[in-house]
């Protein structure tokens, strides 16, 4: 497994199916072929299917929407999606901000611009607060409040129905990744990441580490995004537990010694402790 | 958690900032907010839920864009007043074609676009009817329309997609060659759908008729005055209910005022 390719199998695979989800949706736009139309809010899979953003309608529901069939049905269908098979892949194997965050962590760690610049005052669980106070505010002014700012949005949408000053906000939110916090925007602040890591933590897609093979070397808490996750490297053999992660597989493909790996939740490794 | 006083003092300081910067944070974003739920004037896609329940429940697919085929909606992008991802359209730019199958309306997968506001039961059938659409109200600047001038302009009239039903021409005498006539536009407001088609083809330089949503553009009335030559309005004072005292606003006058002798024969 030293190919050069293998350590960044994981990465390739995830950008195609960003850019495949794009490029779908952006033919479905455009009236070439419908497979996938709509957006990352609401999206219709060869025109039957109903796919919905849960966290959008969660909003819609606070702020006094009467939520259609439809828009029900694809909301539960891809919660539990996520929350029972996947875990938090839409942060990493979907979302395009993700290529944006990536991005800005890829330099960081290039140009050496620093771990962290003050996390006390950046917790990562900032994007908790943020995920209430979506709800509160949608409630409160009747409208779906991340939904009206949110940079995923105004990304993807941008993309799929074509954006002029939306462009502001997604470079904004680069320089921010890259200035100011690492992994900033999708690690600390975004509630939708926060609710997907409020809800995916028993899924059943999850990484495995096995403390033998590990010789410490930590590159796999250098790439990843939320490393708080991996507090188990080199002290005990498990699964990655939190939601928070979002089995980018990162960790996995920079690993030289096979030390983790995707694994189902209860699959049994040939030796396991607590 | 916290054992010794200063962690304590540690955890206490960290729940105060957290609070302190949700509170910031929530005043920050419910500025942004404001303007779009407020409202401004925007002019939505046929069969749109009012204004408030349209924003609540609209969910910014797109799907009602994709499916104009005139191109006439757009997706709002961010830095206009119009909430970030919403459908609209520009009648100055591309008017509605009022298709007859409302392709738009029917894409709609959260009812945010309610088939129901254009729809009408014919021999108890439902049927799709783009006339019951209420998407604005055209109103006409009589100042900068040519027509009001005296010069001959039947731009608007002759554009609408219900001439003669939703814009009319009024004939009057031109009081200042006093041997023309002025052929006036004029707007039904209950027939017009605002589709904008009056408003694209306006000659001025900046349009003199234009489309206001109906939330700008009407006005209310309120309860209190009935047609008496309506039969079906006259029936309200039977239907309305005995008002309810407001003990704290109103004072015994009123009351006396309010009750139900006033209406009886």
């Amino acid at each position: 497994m030293s190919k050069p390719f293998s350590s960044y199998r994981y990465l390739v695979l995830r950008r195609l199916t960003q850019i495949s989800i794009l490029v779908l949706f952006v033919l479905a736009s455009s009236r070439v072929v419908n497979v996938l139309s709509g957006d990352f809010s609401f999206a219709l899979f060869l025109d039957k299917l109903p796919l919905a953003d849960p966290y959008a309608v969660l909003q819609m529901f606070f702020a006094g929407a009467e939520i259609a069939l439809d828009v029900l049905i694809g909301a539960v269908l891809v919660f539990l999606f996520y929350a029972l098979l996947t875990g938090r892949v839409f942060c990493s194997w979907i979302c395009p901000v993700n290529m944006v965050s990536d991005l800005a962590g890829f330099l960081r760690r290039k140009w050496k611009l620093g771990e962290n610049n003050g996390s006390k005052r950046w917790p990562r669980s900032i994007r908790y607060w943020t995920l209430g106070l979506g709800l509160v505010l949608s409630l409160a002014f009747g409208v779906t409040a991340f939904e009206m700012i949110s940079p995923i949005g105004i990304f993807h949408r941008g993309i799929i129905y074509g954006m002029e000053l939306g462009w502001f906000v997604i470079v904004g939110l680069f320089f921010f990744d890259l200035l100011v916090l690492k992994n900033g925007f999708c690690g600390h602040i975004c509630p939708l990441g926060g609710f997907y890591s409020a809800t995916t933590r028993f899924s059943l897609l999850r990484i495995r580490h096995i403390k033998d093979a590990c010789t410490l070397c930590m590159l796999c808490k250098d790439v990843c995004p939320e490393k708080q996750v991996l507090h188990l490297i080199g002290n005990k053999d498990g699964l990655v537990q939190a939601g928070e992660c979002t089995n980018c597989g990162r960790c996995i493909e920079v690993c030289d010694d096979e030390s983790l790996k995707f694994t189902t939740r209860f699959s049994k490794t040939h030796k396991q402790q607590t | 958690m916290a054992k010794s006083g200063t962690s304590r003092r540690e955890f206490i300081l960290d729940i105060a900032r957290g609070a302190g910067a949700t509170f910031v944070g929530g005043v920050v974003w419910g500025g942004m907010l404001l303007d779009n739920a407020t409202g401004s004037i925007t002019l939505r896609p046929p069969g749109a839920l009012e204004n408030d329940s349209f924003l609540a429940t609209c969910i910014k697919c797109g799907l009602c864009v994709t499916a104009c085929p005139y191109s006439t909606l757009k997706l709002a992008d961010v830095g206009n007043s119009i909430a970030n991802g919403t459908p609209y359209f520009e009648p100055r730019g591309i008017a509605c074609e009022m298709c007859e199958d409302i392709p738009c309306t029917v894409a709609c997968p959260s009812e945010a676009l309610d088939l129901g506001l254009v729809s009408k039961t014919v021999n108890g059938e439902h049927r799709l009817d783009i006339n019951s659409a209420r998407m604005g109200i055209a109103k006409i600047d009589n100042d900068n329309c040519i027509a009001y001038w005296g010069l001959r302009c039947d731009a608007c009239y002759r554009a609408c997609p219900r001439i003669d039903v939703a814009i009319k021409l009024e004939y009057t005498r031109n009081e200042r060659t006093g041997e023309h006539a002025k052929l006036r536009p004029v707007v039904v407001g209950d027939a017009c759908t605002g589709c904008g088609k009056c408003e694209n083809v306006c000659v001025t330089e900046k349009a003199s008729i234009i489309v206001l949503p109906l939330e700008i553009a009407a006005g209310k009335v309120g309860s209190n005055y009935v047609k008496g030559w309506d039969p079906e309005d006259e029936g309200r004072i039977q239907e309305m209910e005995k008002p309810v005292p407001d003990r704290k606003a109103a004072d015994k006058t009123l009351e006396y005022l309010n009750t139900d002798d006033l209406f009886d024969e």
